[in-house]
């Protein structure tokens, strides 16, 4: 099962990554190595067992619906790359047609 | 009291000098500042130090405490915290340029906890970008160096805080383990480190990797000095969901017996196997005859599933990074690129910009392991075989009270030495990583130096919630024997 370059850039578009050319040929070969190696998964035989997903065996964890503080517009938007008024401001979306 | 002998201290006798008064807040942090000044260019171990601060804090501590001195157990302690915690107006990067100047707007329940009772932050420590690695070198910000021989790594991805508390540059730390990332370093370091139970410590503030593994936990100089900051850390949080609300016992009891009387401890043949080297082995085997003269039942165990938890582990660690990674969007925080056409462009790039090769790589196979045709026959099956592996370990425990293995194969290796082969660097977690996988609590401490003189490790695994048992093992071990009271000398 091998990996092509074209899979590389598939997942890396899936992923919102952009890759150099080099970078694309590094992880196509790196990537392949990595997934042979995960190949012997197979030899475990778990037909019939439950996955794990987490140790604790939680299913919901609940907490009253209270109001309590939590941090002001201020603080919420002190890290932001770009923020107006009360907003993130990102790049246009909605394109004239 | 002599500014050189405070940075000498455990925790401990740290905290009973202050207590008596014998030494200041102040004298504390210019102690310790001293050090770092000193060691700092050559260990690497801080991202971010925060001298004035704790000058500032320490003052108004000695002030507070004129002519009383009831304080609080860490009241004044000068802790690290590795850089992946955060800490409210003290920046937390993460050791990634996606978080160069990121400064949270809130404590991590841990530190909040630490900060309740008037700890001294000396700073943030150094660590593979996003936690993912094992020696540090995958920090952007320069690999930290290893006290005991700056050539090779401390170990990671808590290196930065391991070698902080090996060089004495803070008095103890505080790391968190996905796969081994506070119990590696430890054993590169030649200190302890304790990762507790799946949901014994709160994650609230920890900056995600892979939220069903990743636990925080205490670096430090000896065994009760990780006992001390277990039970300061430790306890259930309505914050974090994963918490778990079980009661916190009193850790420091569980070190008042010395021996080991009718504890039994089990051997896994597969820690054992090919690729142990063998001063490691002859350490650890030596170790466990220790345990046996302290009185432990030693028994043989079997863990055959240890052959798969590598494989589990790339699978599952990558899958959720891949996931809580995708928040790096470059418009609530974070880094952006300065070009982008639009908003696609813009993922795109500040992504490509703000990871390392490391991150991208895990990004890049968790993806993969959970798209369309490939979730079941990755992601599933791993998901499987990590059953396997926690129903091997309640087996176990069924029969022995503690497992003792190696922490590492090897001990710490050269910068540069495995940096270019991801898959060897992966496989150097193959102790470390069943323990997170299942839950468990370990702990490293320990047992020995290799020829050329540098730490090895030892670890113990015990039942869920039985950090006691954990502490207990360990520090009858350490009492017996004298490891700790070798130093490096940071050259």
């Amino acid at each position: 099962m091998e990996i092509t370059k074209q899979e590389v850039e598939k997942v890396a578009k899936l992923a919102r990554l952009a890759l150099s050319e080099a970078e694309t040929t590094a992880f196509s070969q790196q990537l392949n190595q990595i997934v042979a190696y995960v190949q012997k998964l197979k030899t475990f035989s778990t037909e019939d067992v439950e996955p794990t997903s987490t140790v604790l065996g939680q299913t919901n964890v609940f907490r009253p619906d209270a109001v309590e503080t939590s941090l002001s517009l201020e603080q919420a938007l002190a890290n932001a790359p770009d923020a107006e008024a009360s907003c993130f401001r990102v790049p246009k979306i909605i394109q004239e047609s | 009291m002599a500014l050189t002998v405070i940075h000498k201290m455990t925790l401990a006798e740290l905290q009973r000098k202050f207590t008596a008064g014998d030494v200041t807040a102040t004298e504390i942090v210019r102690a310790y500042f001293l050090r770092v000044g000193h060691v700092e260019p050559k260990v690497n171990a801080y991202l971010t130090q925060c001298k004035e601060a704790a000058a500032a804090q320490a003052e108004r501590l000695d002030q507070s405490l004129k002519g009383w001195r009831k304080t609080t157990p860490l009241m004044a302690m000068p802790l690290a915290v590795k850089d992946n915690i955060c800490t409210e107006g003290v920046r937390t990067t993460c050791a990634s340029r996606m978080l160069e100047h990121f400064v949270p707007p809130y404590d991590a329940t841990v530190v909040a906890k630490l900060r309740a009772q008037q700890y001294l932050l000396v700073g943030k420590t150094n660590l593979d970008e996003f936690a993912m690695g094992s020696s540090t070198e995958n920090s952007a910000f320069g690999p930290s160096r290893n006290p005991w021989s700056i050539q090779t790594v401390p170990g990671g991805s808590s290196g930065g805080s391991a070698a902080a508390v090996a060089a004495d540059e803070c008095v103890a730390a505080l790391g968190s383990d996905t796969g081994g990332s506070i119990r590696q370093p430890a054993a590169f370091c030649g200190v302890v480190g304790l990762k507790p139970t799946y949901g014994r410590v709160s994650r609230y503030g920890l900056v995600a990797f892979a939220s069903s593994l990743d636990q925080i936990g205490p670096i430090t100089k000896d065994v009760t000095d990780a006992a001390i900051l277990l039970g300061a850390i430790a306890g259930h949080d309505p914050r974090d969901s994963t918490s778990a609300n079980v009661p916190v016992p009193d850790y420091l009891r569980a070190l008042k017996r010395k021996d080991l009387k009718r504890l039994k401890v089990g051997v896994p043949a597969e820690y054992f196997a090919d690729g142990l080297d063998p001063e490691v082995e002859q350490a650890v085997r030596a170790a466990i005859e220790g345990l046996r003269e302290l009185g432990a039942d030693i028994r043989d165990i079997k863990l055959p599933t240890t052959d798969a938890a590598v494989a589990t582990y790339y699978v599952i660690a990558t899958a959720e990074a891949s996931s809580n990674l995708a928040r790096y969007d470059g418009v609530k925080y974070g880094r952006r690129t300065d070009d982008s056409k639009d908003l696609l462009d813009m993922y795109l790039r500040t992504r490509a910009e703000g990871f390392g090769p490391e991150v991208k790589r895990r990004i890049m196979l968790g993806t993969y392991v959970l798209s369309a045709g490939y979730y079941d026959a990755y992601y599933g099956k791993a998901q499987a075989v990590r059953t396997l592996i926690r129903r091997e370990f309640e087996a176990a425990f069924e029969t022995v009270d503690l497992i003792v293995t190696p922490v590492t194969p090897t001990t710490a290796f050269k910068f540069g030495e495995k940096a270019q082969d991801p898959l060897q660097m992966y496989l150097s977690d193959i102790y470390t990583i069943s323990a997170n996988l299942a839950g468990l609590p370990a702990i490293s401490l320990p047992c020995g130096f290799s020829k050329a003189g540098m730490p090895i490790g030892l670890q113990l695994i015990g039942r869920p919630f039985e950090e006691d048992t954990l502490l207990r093992g360990a520090h009858a071990y350490e009492q017996a024997t004298t490891w700790r009271s070798k130093k490096p000398l940071v050259r």
